[in-house]
């Protein structure tokens, strides 16, 4: 028997949910909604009677307090549209994961009902005068993703999964007879993406074998070969051209200059770089940090939730792959601009503030569910990202030194433990190494990937006893490619035979290529030696995690794929591996001009700063980061947000785990600033390693313990100009770490970040590095604020200001891009190593990175998080001969510098610490509440309140 | 302390703030063990061997069908005896965020639960979760073990997106205020009375915890947990100290060990 249960609020009570979506209506200028309110609806599917539907309406369904229900049996009574009534119903599509319905059946047996099935959704009723097209604007561009979610004006059919049979079909690619055109053809309608090359090397393969490959092989090979798992570009040989017409052949970017400088560099405290899921380095003598970041950008722009809710859940995988428990989490963000007109939205496109109202709130539900403190991110803004929008997710992970195994042995059980497979992901490896057309969001539904954050709590919390007990000789989680990619490289060195029949399916009807390569979330894969399995078992039951072994590691270096008697692939390691041709590329640099605008140096500083306080990437973040639990855990000793009343932004955080010994802490920053990568990728990568140090450092860091994680987000790098640029960049990453002593011990590609619209025109995204850093805080009890903290310091500035607008916030605010970006400055590292012992001598009071938005920005931000006034001469501060006005002074963003506030009393020892570093003391903070600058020629430039500035800054 | 009561820190699915409520528990003098809903279930642990019960905070089966819901199914159908004879010996219980909901919605709190349910942990009223640090006044006239003698204002996070104490009706409020059962309160820091954000979530009256008539059982939205030691506070670089959570548990384990 089916049954329908609308549960809705009562009358007389406010619903916060329904407040918010009457203003989201508003804003899409529909503007006759008087009201909305929201039920939820449950439909129940079981031999169950009406008293049984009351007991789980009243127990399980409703909150008697706040909310009243009705319920009907669909056979006798099918709900009807009510006349005069406009309602939406939206619902999840039939076998996408509802993971409230499964929670559903399960409370149901508790109370003792038993249900088959059960499936959720809501309703939404308007009051008002609008039009049926309205309802359908406000599904559309509001309620639901017509990827995941089905709507409807009339009361919807219960979404139930569709009966499906079991498959076992496999189908054989005639790849032997074909011509290369053909091989194209194939790739291009399996959705491969593989090249000619790479479709002829496999060709070669099965004709040497006698035989054509079968589907399951075919999809193995195209998704072991991606550039998401194999990083083909950043190991192609590449011959570029630079500006002089010089020309270079490098041996792939990845060994010629990101591993190069970690392996120059030989750091004692790097425990694993570029090996496993994530880098690891040494906390201290008893445990050890781990740090991965990705992307997840293709499926964030489809579906922006469940794109960043997965992107979350898959970083975290990778350090729980690396046997290592979760202590934080960051995410920076590259959206469109939130305020752009809707008929600037490409077709096909999500508005960019749906885009990150999605992403942001899918960040939210998994980090908070799983209880890991979102604690370092930023957000950018630029028309580029708005076909293509950026979601980095990061992951840091803390374990006891070498508790985590590495190797599998020969006759090791494979086994899979979490979550269930289904349609989820299929292709997501090899989508994620393709362009984004405008029509993506119709053809790649099955990409989308939806998570479900407690059931890979729940496998965290296996595997960290597992690891305990010695249980297991190798993970790995499965991520992009899913069990193809992650069973394919545990079992690369010694053969592995799987058979797919065995491994557990959402739902039947799965084929066995799809079982294979789908990227269903929260599953780990577990080599584990026969003895241990039945511990291992015990475990996974105490915690309600499904576990399956499907499969052995041979020793044969074969990979065999079996469903059940029949053998459907069987692939050499070897070749698998190392089989596909290493791809030659073309790459050519030319540095790009743009015009340096004039500037009016006799303009109102004082409204420029507030405009400046006010753009987007400056002012404020509070609103999101306040919706990320940064306490959880409770090792958050310096928060995202600092300072008199919890609304500085601070340069990064800072973290004292609950289990580790002593005052030793860690501290986790960026640096990003794709502006500059516009101009020049060899000066964007220096400014932003500088960038990622200098917050680190400007909390307490030691400049000489920090790793660094590399992403890049670029465009399509078969295209020579794309590729030049990332050259650079690389190069850019080579010298900056060197100089700064500080290896790589991460990093993750994502290219072919471009939109190609409806008339075919590739739009590439801004060249965007992203530099994360994790570095050691040797006593948290020395950490230091942004906030200046009493009136009557003295203000510093250390590091030289040279005119270096180029990309600037204040160029952009300003509509220019400008040319003059900000140089290396080889030797801000020694200034980051005297303020460093400035710090642990307790001579800073605070300390800020200058960063964008200049000098200026940087006070400001200070004055406000401490709720204290400052009176500044700009002439006191250390430049370069060429600047020469108060506008470059302000706000040039040149690197290496920070602002520093320090004590009368402490002033003789901070200045001799300081000998031989440019810097100057600027002037004093003062407790009137008062911000007042005086400019080169010695006259007044900027006086406002600080409260004034406060409340551009928040927006309030 | 010589007798370190134990404590049982109750870990359901989706439970994630239990370890630090078991530093907070080992620090204040007791002896906590992180117990599985299963353990209880298939009796590899008895909770009366326990002398203090903790339902941390997390995100209990995923929120799912509302926050704390299927956890106050487990605790009022699944172990509703052993929970009954836990409460009604007097020992002490404390449900902190995610464990709060679940004893309120559960009919614990304010309870007796053969009455019913009387009030709701809802939707914040800005519809969002947040984090941030309150101030909770606690009424050391309260009959709340976990808050006896305490008059030092206490300062700790809150995050949660439900966490709107709303009671059935007016007389359920008259109630709890008539017989001091609201234990804690929203306050602003110099202790006037809360508007949003001091009080995060607009719960009524700034309620932000409550115990029942016999004082043994208490829960709270914010987490003192997680104020346990200096560096916690988000001001401490300002050199500010205030109240620590700490003197919840301190209380608790005191109360359990005397018992």
């Amino acid at each position: 028997m089916d049954y329908r249960v609308e549960v809705f609020w009562k009358a007389e009570l406010s619903d916060g949910r329904a407040e918010q979506l009457k203003s989201q209506v508003t804003n899409l200028g529909i503007a006759h909604l008087e009201k909305v309110s929201i039920s939820d609806l449950y439909f129940l599917r079981g031999e169950v009677g009406p008293g049984e539907v009351d007991l789980l309406c009243r127990h399980l369904l409703a909150d008697p307090v706040v909310q009243d229900y009705t319920w009907q049996r669909l056979e006798q009574d099918p709900p009807a549209s009510r006349p005069g009534e406009l309602a939406l119903e939206v619902g999840l599509r039939p076998g996408i994961t509802d993971s409230v319905a499964d929670s559903l059946i399960r409370g149901a047996k508790i109370l003792g009902v038993t249900l088959h099935q059960a499936a959720t959704a809501r309703r939404y009723i308007f009051y008002g005068q609008l039009t049926t097209a309205d309802l359908q604007q406000i599904a559309r561009e509001v309620l639901c993703n017509e990827i995941i979610h089905v709507y409807s004006l009339h009361p919807l059919k219960p979404p139930f999964a569709p009966p499906a049979e079991a498959s076992d079909v496999v189908e054989t690619v005639a790849l032997r007879g074909a011509s290369d055109e053909a091989l194209e053809h194939i790739s291009v309608a399996r959705l491969l993406s593989l090249n000619v090359e790479e479709m002829k090397a496999i060709r070669r393969y099965f004709a040497a074998l006698g035989r054509d490959p079968t589907d399951v092989e075919l999809e193995t090979l195209a998704q072991t070969w991606s550039e998401h798992c194999s990083h083909k570009t950043f190991r192609a040989m590449i011959t570029y051209r630079g500006p002089e017409g010089e020309t270079e052949q490098i041996d792939g970017l990845l060994k010629s200059y990101i591993r190069a400088a970690t392996e120059r560099l030989a750091r004692p405290w790097v425990l694993s770089a570029f090996v496993d899921n994530a880098g690891v380095i040494a906390f201290d003598d008893q445990y050890e940090l781990s740090f991965k970041v990705e992307t997840h950008n293709h499926p964030s722009a489809l579906e922006p939730f469940g794109g960043a809710n997965t992107g979350v859940g898959g970083v975290v995988r990778d350090i729980i792959g690396v046997s290592a428990r979760p202590i934080a989490n960051t995410d920076v963000l590259c959206f469109g601009p939130q305020d752009l007109p809707p008929e600037a939205v490409p077709q096909g496109v999500l508005h960019p503030r749906r885009v990150s109202a999605g992403v942001i709130a899918g960040i939210e539900d998994y980090g908070n569910k799983m209880g890991i403190p979102t604690v370092n991110g930023a957000i950018l803004y630029h028309p580029g990202y708005t076909g293509n929008p950026l979601v980095f997710c990061g992951c840091v992970g803390l374990a006891p030194r070498g508790s985590h195994p590495r190797e599998p042995a020969p006759g090791d059980l494979c086994v899979v433990i979490g979550g269930r497979t289904g349609r989820d992901g299929l292709h997501g490896a090899t989508f994620s190494s393709a362009e984004l057309y405008h029509d993506t969001g119709e053809t790649a539904g099955s990409v989308v990937q939806i998570g479900n954050p407690i059931v890979e709590k729940a496998v965290l919390d296996v595997v960290l006893q597992a690891r305990d007990e010695g249980l297991y000789h190798a993970i790995t989680d499965c991520g992009a490619g899913g069990l193809a990619s992650a069973v394919g490289e545990m079992g690369q060195k010694i053969g592995v035979e799987v058979d797919l029949s065995t491994v557990p399916l959402k739902y039947p009807g799965l084929r066995p290529w799809e079982v294979w390569l789908s990227e269903a979330q929260e599953r780990m894969v577990l080599a584990v030696p026969p003895e241990k399995l039945d511990r291992l078992k015990e475990i996974c039951a105490g915690r309600d995690v499904e576990l399956t072994v499907i499969g052995h590691f041979s020793g044969d270096e074969q990979l065999r794929l079996c469903h059940g008697v029949h053998i459907v692939g069987e692939i050499a390691m070897a070749f698998l591996h190392g089989g596909a041709p290493r791809l030659h590329l073309q790459a050519e640099w030319q540095p790009p001009h743009f015009s340096e605008p004039a500037l009016d140096s006799g303009s109102d500083l004082t409204g420029e700063l507030k405009r400046l306080l006010a753009w987007p990437g400056i002012a404020s973040q509070e609103a999101v980061i306040r919706r990320y639990d940064h306490e959880v855990q409770g090792g958050t000793v310096i928060k995202p947000l600092v300072g008199q009343d919890g609304a500085g932004p601070s340069d990064a955080a800072v973290l004292k785990p609950l289990e580790t010994g002593g005052w030793r802490g860690l501290a986790v920053s960026c640096g990003i600033n794709p502006f500059y990568g516009l101009i020049d990728p060899y000066a964007m990568a220096w400014a932003v390693v500088d960038e990622a140090l200098r917050n680190a450092v400007a909390v307490g860091a030691d400049p000489d313990q920090v790793a660094l994680l590399d992403n890049f987000s670029w465009g399509n790098p078969s295209l020579p100009d794309r590729l030049g640029g990332l050259v650079r960049a690389a190069q850019g990453c080579y010298d900056a770490a060197l100089c700064y002593g500080a290896p790589f011990i991460s990093g993750k590609d994502s290219l072919n970040n471009e939109f190609v619209d409806a008339e075919g025109r590739k739009t590439p995204i801004p060249p965007t590095l992203l530099i994360s850093a994790l570095a050691i805080v040797p006593d948290i009890r020395q950490a230091v604020t942004m906030d200046f903290k009493a009136p009557g310091s003295l203000v510093y500035l250390v590091g030289e200001t040279r005119p270096e607008l180029g990309g600037s916030a204040y160029y952009r605010l300003h509509g220019a891009l400008g040319n003059s970006v900000p140089r290396p400055v080889p030797r801000s590292i020694e200034t980051m190593r005297r303020l460093h012992q400035a710090m642990q001598a307790g001579l800073l009071a605070a300390c800020h990175d200058c960063s964008e938005g200049g000098l200026g920005v940087a006070v400001a931000e200070m004055a406000l998080a401490g709720g204290l006034g400052v009176t500044l001469e700009l002439r006191a501060a250390p430049r370069s001969a060429d600047l020469d006005g108060d506008v470059s002074l302000l706000f040039s963003e040149s690197s290496g510098r920070f602002v520093v506030e320090v004590r009368p009393e402490k002033q003789r020892a901070f200045e001799e610490l300081m000998a031989g570093l440019p810097w100057g003391c600027l002037g004093k903070t003062t407790g009137d509440g008062f911000f007042r600058l005086w400019g080169l020629n010695g006259r007044q430039i900027v006086q406002a309140r600080v409260e004034e500035l406060k409340s551009a800054w928040r927006g309030s | 302390m010589a007798n370190r009561p134990k404590v049982l820190i109750l870990h359901a699915r989706g439970t994630n703030r239990d370890r630090e409520a078991a530093a907070a528990c080992e620090l204040a003098g007791g002896a906590p063990e992180i117990v599985h809903v299963n353990q209880l279930r298939d009796g590899t642990r008895r909770l009366a061997d326990y002398q203090m019960l903790v339902l941390p905070g997390g995100f209990s089966y995923g929120d799912d069908l509302g926050a704390g819901k299927l956890w106050s199914v487990d605790i009022g159908h699944l172990l509703r005896d052993e929970v009954t004879a836990f409460v009604a010996s007097g020992k002490p219980v404390l449900g902190i965020c995610n464990g709060f909901q679940a004893l309120v919605k559960s009919g614990w709190l304010p309870g007796p639960p053969e009455e019913g349910v009387k009030a709701t942990l809802t939707s914040n009223a800005s519809a969002r979760f947040e984090c941030r640090w309150v101030w909770l006044k606690p009424d050391g006239h309260s009959p709340c073990v976990f808050t006896r003698g305490l008059d030092e204002l206490i300062h700790c996070p809150v995050a949660h997106g439900e966490g709107r104490f709303v009671p059935a009706d007016a007389d359920t409020l008259a109630w709890l205020q008539k017989k001091r059962l609201i234990a804690v309160r929203y306050v602003k820091a110099d202790g006037s009375p809360a508007g949003y954000p001091a009080n995060p979530n607009g719960s009524l009256a700034d309620i932000a915890g409550i115990c029942n008539e016999q004082g043994n059982v208490f829960g709270l939205m914010p987490h003192p947990e997680d104020h346990i030691w200096p560096h916690q506070h988000p001001r401490w670089t300002r050199g500010e100290r205030d109240g620590l959570g700490l003197a919840l548990f301190e209380n608790g384990i005191k109360y359990a060990a005397e018992l």
